[in-house]
């Protein structure tokens, strides 16, 4: 259900792991390649990842989304490697029997990947590359004591 | 010899997936402030990861512990 690939994402296979019969809702999150940032031109990305903490980070989440909506289930998928503009980077994927709960939970994970989930994306720009950190991201990664245990 | 894995720009910085220190035993602390001095490595930022999970500064680490260090993520 958590898994970090260098291969492309299928938006439909990770929506399916989640379908089931108490489920009224599925919530999918598509995170894409963004051509422009600030005003600046993006050729590619390239991500990394830490894949088997990874992994662990992200069961993390599904696990931390039982705590606040007991009945969700969460798939999400993170891809590495080389990506051009509008390719899938991560795939977030929650049921619940009501809407409003997987709209949130599905929020919620994104949230956390950007603060605790080891991956990072390199911008190739025209002029130059840069590792993204919290030098450009307001959200990114340095979790706090609570958030990390 | 302690092992530790690098990511991202950290990574280019050490030349190499990996860096060693040449203790036995340390904390989180005493392992970026090693980094630091030995690599001139920045390393306020930086989290550790031992055996998969984000340490504290006081958490001890051997030589039989996976260990990595953990730069600012963007993931996502």
């Amino acid at each position: 259900m958590f898994s970090v690939t260098s291969e492309p994402l299928s938006i439909e296979e990770i929506s399916n792991k989640v379908v089931r019969p108490e489920a009224g809702a599925v919530v999918t999150f598509t995170g894409t390649v963004r051509e422009f940032t600030k005003g600046k031109r993006t050729l590619y990305l390239t991500y990394e990842a830490y894949a088997s903490m990874a992994e662990k980070q992200l069961k993390r989440i599904g696990d931390e989304i039982k705590e606040r909506w007991p009945d969700a289930m969460t798939a999400i998928s993170h891809r590495t490697g080389k990506l051009g503009i509008s390719d899938i980077a991560v795939v977030i994927a929650v049921s619940t029997p009501h809407r409003k709960d997987a709209y949130e939970a599905n929020e919620y994970a994104i949230e956390r990947i950007k603060e605790i989930v080891p991956i990072w994306k390199k911008e190739k720009w025209e002029d130059g590359e840069e590792w993204i950190g919290d030098q450009l991201e307001k959200s990114a990664g340095i979790p706090e004591k609570e958030e990390i245990r | 010899m302690i092992k530790v894995n690098c990511f991202a720009h950290l990574k280019e910085l050490a030349g190499g997936n990996h860096i060693h220190i040449d203790k036995k035993e340390l904390t989180v602390k005493e392992l970026l402030e090693e980094v630091q001095r030995q690599y001139h490595i920045q390393t306020d930022s930086v989290l550790v990861a031992i055996n998969e999970e984000y340490a504290f500064p006081d958490d001890q680490i051997t030589e039989y512990d996976t260990v990595a260090l953990i730069p600012p993520v963007s993931g996502g």
